[in-house]
């Protein structure tokens, strides 16, 4: 299935950061949306600003349309808000995102465990992330650092605990 | 001062005050004062005098000046002596000044106050201002020398007549207005002031000329001779001057009411709205003579709520102030922007303006207005600013 556009996407205003503050709160929440859709529908975990500017996300080449590298920064400065977003660096030309926060994939992943009854079992983070049995499992190809955050989600609500193994992480569940 | 009878001090070129002989104050037979001003002291020169402050009086035939307390303290000088004359402007703390550049003293010249004097050139300070009609009559009567065609002569001593005789007599005063009378009628015929009115009229006429020029394109000629027509049907018989109603708030108030009056169709044609550079421009035009400064402009929209006048004042957020009728509905015309953007897709101000047939800037106003509301919401490219619907908001 390709990907979808919303409407606003082809609607030249979207583009323009808008100076009416209920209009901007509007705008901004269909760029926060567009984006961790987008980010969800080609699994990317990471972006570099710079390059992402060009992508098909921010640039319409169809309408002629750019949403500017100041508004960028405002969309992402929302994604942090929310939880969304982390930047790696201090100049944030890099950020993480978490199209879904690592508390959410938390909960998908012990969804998992405890429908197949495996609780009080040890799995590596491998295992977990790239293993054949999470195959078709939407945290199958998670990046591990994603994956360690889920975890320690789950771990602060006592659900798992997160051992280290011979030369890998692991992890067991309650 | 020389004894009379004595040998009268042969004094070299370069010498001022000198010029001054004591008078009486008394205006000769056939001598006509042109205009008096009081609050004047006299210089010597650049160097103030012990004359501080009196009345200055121009006559047909001299120059008088007078003390404002002793009015038999009274000096005068011969138009006849006065080389040229300039003005030099008020600065900080100092009064607006007339330089009067005078001839060397004559041999067998009257007694005067000052033996000598070094300067060449005179100073009257107007420290209650009135230099601006003085220069203009001191012009005139140089210009004319009437003193070389009427010839004067002592008026008859008479013990009862007092040193305030310095005021006109009846005839004085009747021949005061009818030479009022004939220098307004002349008062082109003075080629510097006819530049300055000049000036003025050129700039004013070529503001209405473009506007029209750039409504010619989208109305119809009718609609251009109407304009044309309304302009010129709102001459003002009696414009409301400062000296008619002084200055200050009576002077606005009754500004605010002769503005409302003539502004009243003008605004309603251009959908009840108008900047006030344009009523600016209309009003002056109007008047013709006796233009507005725009602090006074301002100062008497300033009043039309006090005043219950149909009109108002408004200053939009970017700080363009417009005149706008009070029975405008702010509602109505947002709806109305809203309608036919939605028709068009989107509209640019240019655009916008075009299609109401109202100036780029109070369209762009009219738009930005519905964007504070919500109901538009902007497109800012390198194409152009343009308002669209404000469909973030409408569609959900």
């Amino acid at each position: 299935m390709s990907f979808e556009w919303p409407w606003q996407y082809n609607f030249p205003p979207f583009y323009t950061l808008q100076p009416n503050v209920n209009t901007q709160r509007k705008q901004l929440a269909a760029w926060c949306s567009l984006v961790l859709s987008y980010l969800r529908y080609h699994k990317l975990y990471t972006i570099d600003v710079l390059e992402v500017q060009e992508s098909s996300l921010f640039h319409n080449k169809k309408i002629q349309r750019k949403l500017p590298i100041e508004a960028i920064q405002v969309v992402f400065e929302e994604l942090r808000k929310k939880g969304n977003l982390e930047w790696i660096d201090k100049n944030k030309t890099r950020c993480l995102i978490m199209w879904r926060r690592p508390e959410e994939w938390g909960k998908l992943v012990y969804q998992w465990v405890s429908k197949n009854a495996m609780t009080n079992s040890v799995f590596t983070f491998y295992e977990l992330c790239n293993g054949d049995d999470t195959e078709g499992e939407e945290f199958h190809g998670l990046e591990e650092w994603l994956l360690l955050r889920a975890l320690q989600s789950l771990q602060a609500e006592r659900k798992a605990e997160i051992i280290t193994l011979n030369d890998s992480k692991g992890v067991k569940f309650f | 001062a020389a004894a009379p009878g004595s040998e009268p001090v042969l004094v070299a070129p370069g010498t001022v005050m000198d010029r001054f002989v004591w008078a009486s104050g008394l205006l000769e037979i056939n001598e006509t004062l042109v205009i008096q001003q009081r609050g004047v002291r006299l210089y010597d020169g650049d160097d103030k005098t012990k004359f501080d402050l009196g009345t200055v009086l121009l006559s047909t035939h001299r120059l008088l000046w007078r003390d404002h307390k002793k009015h038999d303290c009274c000096i005068a000088l011969p138009l006849s002596q006065i080389i040229f004359f300039e003005e030099q402007a008020a600065g900080i703390g100092k009064s607006a000044k007339i330089v009067v550049h005078l001839q060397p003293v004559t041999l067998n010249k009257e007694p005067g106050p000052y033996q000598s004097s070094k300067y060449s050139y005179i100073k009257l300070s107007f420290k209650e201002h009135g230099q601006i009609e003085f220069y203009r009559r001191l012009s005139e009567e140089l210009s004319q020398k009437r003193w070389e065609r009427i010839s004067v002569s002592q008026p008859m001593q008479s013990p009862s007549r007092s040193q305030d005789e310095c005021f006109p007599s009846p005839a004085n005063v009747w021949s005061d207005a009818v030479l009022k009378l004939y220098m307004e009628e002349k008062a082109f015929e003075d080629l510097s002031q006819l530049m300055k009115k000049a000036k003025e009229m050129v700039d004013l006429s070529k503001l209405i000329a473009n506007k029209i020029k750039d409504k010619q394109g989208d109305i119809s000629e009718d609609e251009t001779i109407r304009f044309k027509s309304y302009l010129l049907s709102m001459g003002i018989a009696n414009p409301v001057t400062r000296e008619t109603h002084g200055s200050g708030t009576h002077y606005h108030l009754q500004l605010a009411k002769q503005l409302v009056e003539m502004l009243q169709v003008p605004v309603e044609e251009q959908g009840g709205m108008m900047a006030l550079t344009e009523v600016y421009c209309l009003t002056n035009r109007a008047r013709g003579m006796e233009l507005l400064s725009p602090e006074d402009l301002v100062n008497a929209c300033k009043m039309f709520e006090a005043l219950n006048l149909p009109m108002r004042l408004r200053i939009f957020d970017s700080g363009v102030m417009v005149v706008q009728l009070q029975s405008h509905s702010e509602d109505e015309m947002i709806a109305s922007a809203v309608e036919t953007v939605s028709e068009k897709g989107f509209v640019s101000s240019e655009e916008y303006a075009k299609l109401v047939g109202i100036s780029v800037l109070l369209a762009k106003e009219r738009l930005l207005l519905a964007e504070k509301v919500g109901h538009l919401c902007r497109d800012d490219s390198v194409e152009s600013l343009r308002f669209y619907p404000n469909l973030f908001l409408t569609q959900d």
